[in-house]
């Protein structure tokens, strides 16, 4: 049954796609749309091709991956702590939980300003605000994960008399383990949206910097491989990632 | 539960949370800061009445709020018609929400200087970039409204008879409620981020230009009353959201 409606659901996806790269292609021929805010798909798709076989892109890639992968470290670590450490306690947990929470319906790009007066405009400003928007979905997750594992399998484990390390390992770890990966997954993707705002709105260096410096160039067919280029990085990392969290579950249970 | 020990309930302990970490602000940026990058709470206290009364802010408040509600209110509509349009039809559910779903997963920030060169510097630009944030999840709540649709009242109602326009105000509409709320709270921080990314971006006007101002000038105490106005306001959209999709939502539990 699945694999017959399978082929054409996909065939109609590609249609829809090749559609709209006819509708792009018709409306940017001469005479329409100007080519400055929407050109062409042969130049765009030139651009892309160039990015993906030159190196120019390189220095300004490192940048982006570099601050991403220091800011999800960053939040990680943090996130993981604090969240175990709260949710040791049915306390802590009422008392922090809803603080979190609350802080985290705050609009984190608001801190952007004040980052870039902190951590000037270079890669700091930048691994700050993606750090702060990445730490609060994995420190709730963390909290939720850990703190509502079933009070049944605790106490099975305690009455067996597991200590506290052989409690955490076999019991709690393995029962918080999908939340806690939740909450990475989302930060992982999240900061790296936030990176590329932050670094759109201002900075030294970067893929957001690249683009944007591009848009004021006005060079609009550079500009959009590029954007072509950070979408597909976009959904390389949404993969990758729901694929590791999809590999993280089912080698837990 | 508070038996166990002589502990207070944990809203005061929260409060005092709250309250030790701005003291622990308070004295840090007293001792060890340099005034022209952060300043201790107390002056930011102080700088709220100025921000308050200058007509300038004011007005650059009222630029960035107005924005925010009418993408918004832009987002909900056709987000909500997008929805059900894609999501009531097998053929449109399989062909165009898959591409919707992509467009949801692209960077949006790469665009943004796209919208510039569309919409221009002022207020259009905040409103198309806002709006682009927050129709996406709206879309996808939606269609995952409909979709939790139980066929078997579809068959009912159709088999007693039940018109087109009957199915879709007794059936389908009840049953959207709860998700159409859940997708204006998502829509809402979306709405949100979108327009203050492009508000920080670039603003003649809005706030994005007084953040700027006050971060170049050197003074903390500005910049930071201004944030938690703004911080203030984004709370009560995002809770307001947040208390009618509880309110709206009960029926669907009980």
């Amino acid at each position: 049954m699945k694999k017959e409606s399978k082929i054409p659901q996909r065939l109609i996806q590609l249609g829809v796609l090749l559609a709209i790269l006819l509708v792009w292609w018709w409306g940017t021929l001469p005479g329409r749309i100007n080519p400055l805010l929407l050109p062409p798909p042969a130049p765009v798709f030139k651009n892309f091709w160039l990015l993906l076989t030159t190196a120019s892109i390189w220095p300004d890639l490192w940048v982006t991956v570099h601050e991403w992968i220091v800011a999800f470290l960053l939040a990680s670590t943090t996130g993981c702590t604090l969240g175990y450490v709260i949710s040791r306690s049915g306390y802590a947990v009422r008392v922090f939980d809803p603080l979190l929470a609350g802080l985290y319906s705050i609009p984190a790009i608001l801190l952007f300003p004040l980052y870039l007066l902190f951590f000037g405009l270079g890669s700091g400003s930048k691994i700050a605000i993606g750090t702060t928007i990445a730490f609060f979905p994995i420190v709730l997750n963390t909290i939720a994960g850990l703190a509502y594992v079933d009070k049944a399998y605790i106490r099975a484990a305690q009455s067996m008399g597991a200590n506290d390390f052989q409690l955490f390992w076999s019991v709690m770890m393995p029962a918080a383990f999908p939340v806690v990966l939740t909450g990475l997954r989302l930060g992982c993707i999240i900061a790296f949206l936030a990176i590329l705002g932050g670094e759109t709105i201002s900075s030294l260096a970067g893929l957001g910097h690249r683009i944007v410096s591009l848009a004021e160039n006005m060079e609009s067919a550079q500009m959009f491989g590029n954007i072509l280029f950070a979408i597909l990085m976009a959904f390389i990392i949404n993969g990758t990632v729901s694929y590791v969290e999809a590999r993280g579950r089912r080698g837990m249970q | 539960m508070n038996r166990k020990g002589p502990l207070m309930s944990p809203g005061i302990a929260r409060l005092l949370v709250i309250i030790a970490l701005l003291a622990l602000w308070e004295v840090g940026a007293r001792l060890y800061a340099d005034p022209l990058f952060l300043c201790p709470p107390s002056q930011a206290v102080r700088a709220l009445p100025h921000i308050l009364t200058d007509p300038k802010i004011l007005n650059a408040i009222r630029i960035t709020v107005y924005e925010v509600l009418t993408a918004f209110v832009m987002a909900v509509i056709c987000g909500m018609a997008i929805g059900l349009a894609v999501g009531l039809n097998g053929f449109t559910k399989q062909s165009i929400l898959p591409v919707i779903l992509l467009l949801y997963a692209t960077p949006q920030a790469t665009i943004l200087p796209l919208f510039i060169l569309s919409f221009g510097i002022g207020p259009a630009a905040k409103i198309a970039f806002g709006f682009s944030h927050g129709i996406f999840p709206v879309i996808v709540t939606v269609v995952a409204g409909v979709q939790n649709l139980k066929p078997s009242l579809l068959t009912a109602a159709k088999s007693m008879g039940a018109s087109r326009w009957q199915i879709f105000t007794t059936i389908i509409f009840p049953h959207m409620i709860p998700s159409f709320f859940t997708g204006m709270r998502l829509g809402m921080t979306a709405v949100l981020l979108g327009v203050l990314l492009a508000e920080l971006y670039v603003s003649t006007a809005g706030i994005g230009f007084f953040t700027r101002l006050f971060a170049e000038s050197f003074s903390p105490p500005d910049l930071f009353a201004l944030i938690s106005v703004l911080a203030t306001i984004a709370v009560v959209l995002n809770e307001g959201c947040r208390t009618a999709e509880r309110r709206f939502s009960r029926w669907h539990t009980a």
